[in-house]
């Protein structure tokens, strides 16, 4: 499609794989230098985005209880004391160790002798699971059918946009709820609900900076170099889109891991024993005046593992992207 | 103008048409014969089965089907609840003012209290005031809001006594028949000593259960507009002739911080409505998002494929209000 012949000098400022446009990306190709005087060498994108995250105590502070999160869900057979599932029914509604309980227990029992240390620890897998789970798979279905969309401009536009739009349309706990409803409850379809609702967000953002990205000297250039359409706009476009699309994914997990929860709290997630915290504040509803602990810690844990991730999300934002700072 | 609203309003019609098709695909991909549901578990004879089937119009094609379905509801028939045989447009009605006024009364605490905290916040960027409320904003923004409502009814309501926890008015001393749909009013109009107090202490919790996330997203919204606005030259020549604070902040840069703040709140009914769903579970408030919850547990999906639609033709309408609103004020958009 285009004129192979062209002197690769009148190329050389406009390197082809998309290095222009990118402050501060993580792992980002190096801009190529064109002078002979050596300057000093500008920090490596790693640090730059290192250095800029920093500055937000938020946003580190969030990030260790996220690692410290992940390290528990990663270690929970070796960090909890029990089974998750396992009824201890001499030690039924046992109360946590600083309201007259033992060590044995150290955050008590649920209605069922099930300790629930062990049981917030094994949740932490559940609802980081279904984070993961739903970001990466919106993740790559986002790229896919946003970069379709900017590529071809014709009735696939068109169509998957108004699909996301009519997504948009529906309130996002409602369409979950329906889905759910449809395919049954469990944690797998809990996953592909909420897969379904947060979608168009992906797709939106990866839709409209490739776009943007699309008019860029950059691409004209290596366009005219003879790039493939796929190599265009995998190699040279997506790069150049992914700042505001990590920011996403980041606070895109939490979303989900929230969601997953009011599901699981509505009796439409994950289906008992599986420890999901959602599901096991529902359980414990009934227990709010007698034993106020068994609805409060699973609660705690939800909150605080999503302010984190939205702590450090923001930092992330922040650091990767200047011109989305929020203040 | 008139044709930019008319363009904007046309983009509808797709999302409606599709919106049709997956609320009726969806209902057809449920588990579980609908006619059969309905019979019950003792069963019926085959003829009788192929009558009701026949009277659902379930033997005729699926276009066919669908066309009936987009005909019913442009001609506002919404379905038959399978389990109260009642329209699901006279039930969502009926439930309908009990949301609005929850919605309404969340919106108004989330809007009282949030402008003027980001507000404050913008003017006294940095100070523990500013960075206080931005802590609390990620908060309200990542709460649980199922989980906020039990921590208020364990504290306010049982261990202080201050509120009600459940219901909207105490049926034991007050009865009165619906007016309005809305039990403020109704008790006003009622006339019974102390009815209105108790309709309003039943609406606080729920209401600042509901407002909270909207509540954080405005305040935020606020903030960062303002501090835009602040920047402006307007600003600082209206600060540089003297006017008193409260004039520079509260007249000419609230005023323009207001332009996307207003977009924000407009675009908060779609979650307003989802966290009605959680909200009236938890505080049993008799609206269309328990009444959609309880729909799934006793199977009645064309109760839960109406409630759907309705709900979302509302948020699509008051999206394509906002939009025009917005255009209407700014003509940037309107040309754009």
């Amino acid at each position: 499609m285009a004129d192979e012949r062209v002197p690769p000098r009148a190329l050389h400022p406009l390197p082809a794989d998309g290095a222009l446009g990118a402050c501060g990306r993580p792992g980002g190709a190096e801009a190529s230098s064109t002078a002979d005087t050596p300057a000093p060498a500008p920090p490596s994108p790693a640090r730059a985005f290192w250095a800029a995250f920093r500055e937000n105590r938020g946003a580190v502070a969030g990030l260790a209880v996220v690692a410290f999160i992940v390290l528990l869900a990663l270690l929970a057979d070796v960090v909890a004391p029990h089974s998750p599932i396992e009824q201890f029914r001499d030690a039924v509604k046992a109360p946590p160790v600083w309201d007259g309980g033992t060590w044995k227990y150290v955050l008590g029992t649920d209605s069922l002798g099930r300790d629930l240390l062990s049981r917030l620890v094994y949740g932490a897998r559940v609802s980081l699971f279904i984070g993961v789970a739903v970001m990466s798979v919106s993740f790559a279905v986002g790229v896919l059918l946003g970069l379709a969309c900017a590529s071809s401009g014709n009735v696939v536009d068109v169509v998957v946009t108004r699909v996301m739009d009519l997504i948009m349309a529906v309130p996002s706990l409602v369409l979950a709820i329906l889905v759910v409803a449809v395919l049954g409850p469990s944690l797998a379809n809990t996953i592909v609900a909420v897969t379904i609702v947060y979608l168009p967000r992906y797709v939106r953002l990866v839709r409209a900076s490739a776009l943007a990205e699309l008019h860029k000297e950059y691409v004209t250039a290596a366009r005219v170099a003879g790039v493939g359409r796929l190599r265009l706009m995998f190699r040279t476009v997506l790069p150049n889109c992914l700042a505001p699309l990590i920011v996403q994914a980041a606070l895109g997990v939490s979303d989900a891991i929230l969601e997953a929860a009011a599901l699981g709290f509505l009796g439409l997630g994950a289906q008992p024993p599986t420890a999901e915290w959602g599901t096991m504040l529902a359980d414990s509803r009934e227990f709010i005046r007698s034993n106020p602990w068994m609805v409060t810690l699973p609660g705690l844990a939800i909150l605080v593992t999503v302010v984190s991730i939205n702590l450090a999300g923001d930092g992330l934002r922040d650091a990767l992207d200047p011109k989305m700072r929020r203040s | 103008m008139l044709r930019f609203l008319l363009r904007r309003a046309a983009l509808t019609v797709p999302t409606f048409l599709a919106l049709m098709f997956v609320t009726f695909v969806a209902i057809r991909l449920v588990p579980g014969d609908p006619v059969e549901v309905r019979v019950g578990e003792r069963g019926i004879s085959p003829e009788r089965l192929a009558q009701f089937r026949h009277e659902l119009g379930l033997d005729q094609p699926l276009w066919l089907q669908f066309a009936h379905y987009v005909n019913g509801l442009l001609h506002g028939d919404f379905g038959t609840s399978i389990v109260t045989n009642q329209k699901v447009l006279t039930e969502f009605a009926a439930l309908f003012p009990a949301t609005l006024e929850l919605g309404l009364c969340g919106m108004l605490f989330a809007v009282v209290a949030g402008l003027p905290a980001g507000a404050v916040a913008a003017v006294r960027r940095g100070t523990w005031f500013d960075q206080l409320l931005m802590g609390l904003s990620v908060t309200g923004y990542s709460m649980p809001i199922f989980w906020w409502g039990l921590l208020l009814i364990m504290f306010v309501g049982e261990r202080w006594g201050l509120t009600p926890v459940s219901g909207r008015i105490d049926l034991i001393n007050y009865y009165f028949e619906p007016v309005t749909g809305f039990m403020v009013i109704d008790a006003w109009l009622s006339g019974q000593a102390g009815a209105v107090k108790d309709a309003l202490r039943h609406l606080v919790l729920p209401a600042i259960v509901l407002g909270t996330i909207p509540l954080a997203v405005i305040a935020r919204m606020t903030r960062s507009a303002m501090l835009e606005v602040l920047g402006e030259d307007y600003v600082r020549t209206a600060r540089a002739k003297g006017l008193p604070a409260w004039r520079v902040f509260g007249l000419h840069a609230m005023r323009n911080a207001m332009i996307p703040v207003v977009t924000v709140i407009g675009l908060q009914v779609g979650t307003l409505l989802a966290g009605a769903v959680l909200t009236e579970t938890i505080f049993s408030w008799p609206g269309i998002g328990k009444w959609l919850i309880e729909s799934i547990a006793r199977r009645d999906y064309p109760a839960l494929q109406g409630g759907v639609m309705l709900i979302s033709a509302m948020v699509v309408l008051v999206n394509l209000f906002v939009d025009l609103l917005y255009g209407v004020i700014n003509p940037r958009i309107r040309h754009g």
